[in-house]
């Protein structure tokens, strides 16, 4: 709480900076207000930014350099036998001060030592808290009283003002980068770590995937074998299913949109469709678990197939009714691209619609379609909801739709949901997988764009 | 085909009579064979989006048809004596409310003998029955000593039987609600001692693991702070990156490449911010696990891209004109884009950024990688308590065994579908009231 009592204040000593700013901007005008460089408003401005941008970045650093700053100091202070522990049992003892501290149940009765140690580091964060708030309000008022000497009439305000936005909306458009950046640097550094102790090849094309590892040396079934061809191709199997749903019934639906409905029914049904895009996909996995997978398994029984309760199939006719809305509107937004002259040339000659349809537009737009479709795969592979709900999680090596298959996202989920440490292969692995998951829908992606792009320039 | 139909139109003259006739009928067997597979054509279209279509009606269907019951529940009347002896008048939350449940239930049901018997008795009522009574005194402190008529929850197993999803004629051994309980039932019943009413315990309560009291405010809150903080982060840093890109940016390699990554950035998987998150977020920077503070700033960098290309879209579509008219007047770049551009493209930015929120409101998977998905009974308080959110909250019921948590699922799934049509609503309408063509 004592942080935002903290920002209010500042902002409250912005405020005041604005004020002052523009009393004294316009005192220098009384005289000759032609002289003004720039408006009373951005001398005000001027000031407030120099005491909020300062003063936000102290906070932000104190914050960001306190924790580690504290801790080393309590190490230091405890007995040198403590001090010799390993790391994980020291962050253990550190747990405890920490806890006594705030006074909350430490794991064990806290030691004379500990009991000192924590008295020590509420008295550290106390001190640090009130550091902050010096230097903050200190650097604030500091810097409103020196740039308060700059104003003058003369003062470019205004060009300073604004280079001070310029630079911050070149800040903001980088965060996408520093995104990505922070994606691909943390699967990257995770995965290494992970191919560290299981080779790579092991990865990539063993047959067995079983992240248990033993915890026993002779216990059977847990080998902690990280072969992820099987889950490959679940992925697949399941993507595949959900393209047989998706791409038919999306084709067929845009082109009906695009081609024959009249305006109104276009009005009516391109809605419909846009908000089966927009069900969260957990609604869709509970339909998939719920309604969807015992339909199945009772349509098996009735013709005697044994279909598993958590079948691929499911799954993926689930993930392609997902997917429609997606493959329709982008062929849809493609099929309208192609120009009517196209259209009349072949009707011209006596073509029928459908003739039309299935020899001039599709071809012409056939780029873009393979573009969406492309698009739609990197949708189903990424999708996780659906098939953590509905599809299994033993990691079979089959290509029959109706028993249960493990996917890379549900894979990713089962390894990370829960208490786990953090360095286990186990939970590595969830991060090996992320890497393929990533590189995989980010090739199919800048590969579907361009496509597209290059299709769409043809006729423009 | 149309060359062809004209060179046997004009050889039909020199061939003989029946022949041009059967060619005739050829033609016109070709013609109707390509209307027919026009019609076959028109009608695949039609049955796509009659599929596609009626998969949303069930969707919503089953949605409605397994969730409506959790919005009633069934409660049953007790009279509860509440003994002088053993509350403490001065501070009633400490005397044993459970055993006056128990003994007002023994004395409904006199005859009831034996433990497990008896505790079958006791499950009539929900476990948190106990809480029920004891708010009754504490509202009314006068009720101590005195014999009560309340009304408390029926156990889970007891609610689902009155709504109808305990089939009675099952054999007993398959049957999760065993005879004597229906007897007991059925005696309640006629005494006029079973009731139902709306279900406030869904609207007012966190996470439980009893069917019965478990309630979606704590996500509904959950998931209000987590929004709060994408917003907060989302929106100006979108918004801002926009306005760069669109208004200021140099054309160079430089701004190429920061467009190709935000469109690339919009169609990674969402799990894989969520791995993003755990990395950097809880591992590097040791930020608390479960949070909304967490859930909020990986679901802002997953809809920053959606904010920045329909801000992008908007600012495009005011008028060049504008600019120039303001450049005229002497207005600087900035002044420009303040003054005029940005409010002109304000309703679409907007626009954008509440299909954004809606998008965010409903995703899960990354929220799993950080922790979300724990058990949490409080109410969140704030951005560092641990909270969960709507769709984490639906996922953790559809995998809980207990059968009456398959209506809740479903009536927060309602829920949650309401928000999100509320969001998309409040879009329509600021596109509609605001849009302008120029």
């Amino acid at each position: 709480m004592q942080i935002w009592a903290l920002i209010l204040i500042l902002i409250c000593l912005a405020a005041y900076g604005h004020v002052i700013g523009r009393r004294r901007a316009i005192s220098f005008a009384a005289a000759k207000p032609a002289l003004l460089h720039s408006l009373p408003f951005y001398h005000g401005a001027y000031l407030a930014l120099w005491v909020v941008i300062p003063s936000l970045l102290a906070i932000a650093l104190w914050l960001v350099a306190q924790g580690p700053i504290i801790e080393s100091l309590i190490i230091s202070g405890l007995n040198t036998d403590t001090q010799a522990l390993s790391a994980d049992r020291l962050s253990l003892v550190l747990n405890d001060i920490v806890n006594v501290a705030s006074g909350d149940i430490p794991s064990r009765e806290p030691t004379p030592e500990i009991a000192a140690a924590a008295q020590k580091f509420s008295e550290l964060k106390k001190l640090s808290n009130l550091g902050m708030v010096v230097i903050s309000l200190g650097l604030g008022i500091a810097c409103l009283w020196w740039a308060k000497g700059k104003i003058s009439a003369e003062f470019r305000a205004r060009n300073q003002v604004e280079r001070i936005f310029t630079i911050i909306m070149i800040l903001a458009s980088t965060i996408a980068i520093l995104t990505t950046i922070g994606i691909v640097l943390s699967l990257l550094f995770e995965a290494w770590r992970f191919f560290l102790r299981i080779p790579l090849d092991d990865f990539l094309f063993g047959l067995q995937w079983s992240p248990q590892t033993a915890i026993r040396a002779d216990q059977v079934g847990a080998s902690g074998s990280f072969g992820a061809i099987p889950i490959f191709a679940g992925t697949l199997l399941i993507t595949v299913i959900a393209m047989c749903v998706a791409v038919p019934l999306g084709l067929m639906s845009a082109i009906y949109m695009s081609e024959y409905a009249s305006n109104r029914l276009r009005g009516v049904i391109k809605p419909l469709l846009e908000i089966l895009a927009g069900v969260p996909t957990v609604v869709y996995g509970f339909f998939a678990a719920l309604t969807v997978a015992p339909f199945f398994r009772g349509m098996g029984e009735t013709v005697g197939l044994d279909v598993s309760s958590e079948s691929a199939l499911a799954a993926g006719v689930v993930m392609g009714i997902m997917i429609i809305p997606f493959v329709s509107s982008l062929s849809d937004d493609v099929m309208n691209a192609v120009p009517q002259t196209l259209r009349d040339g072949s009707f011209a000659l006596g073509a029928t619609k459908s003739e039309t349809i299935r020899q001039v537009v599709l071809p012409a737009a056939l780029p873009g379609v393979v573009g969406a479709v492309l698009l739609a795969v990197s949708r189903a592979i990424g999708e996780t909801m659906i098939v953590v709900m509905a599809a299994g999680l033993a990691a079979n090596l089959t290509a029959n739709p109706f028993e249960a298959v493990t996917t890379v996202t549900v894979q990713i989920v089962t390894l990370l949901v829960g208490d786990q440490e953090f360095d286990s292969s186990k939970t590595l692995a969830a991060f090996a997988l992320g890497l393929v998951l990533f590189f995989i829908t980010l090739s199919l992606n800048v590969f579907a764009l361009r496509i597209v792009r290059k299709y769409r320039e043809k006729y423009d | 085909m149309t060359d062809r139909g004209l060179q046997q139109h004009s050889g039909a003259e020199a061939v003989m009579h029946g022949s041009a006739d059967k060619r005739a009928n050829e033609e016109a067997a070709r013609v109707r064979r390509r209307y027919r597979s026009e019609a076959r054509f028109k009608a695949y279209g039609i049955a796509a989006i009659v599929v596609a279509i009626s998969m949303l009606i069930l969707l919503v269907g089953s949605i409605i048809s397994t969730g409506w019951s959790a919005f009633y529940q069934y409660e049953i009347a007790l009279d509860v004596t509440f003994e002088g002896s053993e509350i403490d008048a001065n501070n009633p939350r400490t005397a044993n409310y459970n055993g006056f449940i128990k003994s007002a239930l023994r004395s409904q049901f006199p005859d009831v003998s034996g433990r497990k018997e008896k505790r079958k008795l006791y499950g009539l009522v929900s476990n948190g029955a106990d809480l029920q009574a004891m708010q009754v005194v504490v509202d009314e402190p006068v009720k101590i000593g005195k014999t009560v008529r309340i009304w408390v929850l029926a156990s889970d197993d007891i609610d689902s039987l009155l709504k109808g999803y305990i089939d009675r004629d099952l054999p007993e051994e398959d049957r999760r609600v065993k005879d004597t309980e229906l007897e007991w039932i059925d005696q309640l019943k006629s005494d006029g001692r079973i009731r139902w009413s709306m279900n406030t315990v869904f609207w007012k309560s966190g996470d439980s693991r009893e069917p019965e009291l478990a309630g979606f405010w704590g996500a509904i809150v959950g998931s209000f702070f987590t929004l709060l903080v994408t917003l907060a982060l989302s929106f100006p840093v979108g918004v801002l990156a926009a306005i760069y890109l669109e208004e200021f940016a140099p054309k160079n390699r430089w701004t190429d490449f920061v467009e190709v990554n935000i469109n690339n950035l919009a169609a990674v998987p969402s799990i894989v911010f969520g791995l993003l998150g755990l990395a950097v977020f809880l591992n590097f920077f040791g930020l608390p696990r479960s949070a909304p503070l967490v859930g909020g700033i990986v679901l802002s960098l997953m809809t920053l891209p959606t904010i920045i290309i329909a801000s992008r879209a908007a600012l495009k579509a005011v008028p060049p004109s504008i600019r120039e008219a303001a450049l005229g007047v002497g207005a600087s770049k900035h002044q420009v884009v303040t003054h005029h551009v940005l409010p002109l493209a304000m309703p679409g930015i907007l626009t954008g950024t509440i299909i954004g929120m809606a998008q965010a409101l409903g995703e899960t998977a990354p929220l799993l990688m950080i922790g979300m998905v724990a058990f949490i009974v409080n109410v969140p308080g704030g951005i560092t308590d641990p909270s969960t959110v709507m769709p984490v909250q639906i996922y953790l019921w559809a995998d809980s065994p207990e059968r009456a948590f398959v209506a809740r699922t479903s009536a927060g799934i309602m829920a949650l579908l309401g928000f999100l049509v509320l969001m998309n609503a409040l879009a329509v309408i600021l596109r509609k009231r605001f849009e302008r063509r120029w």
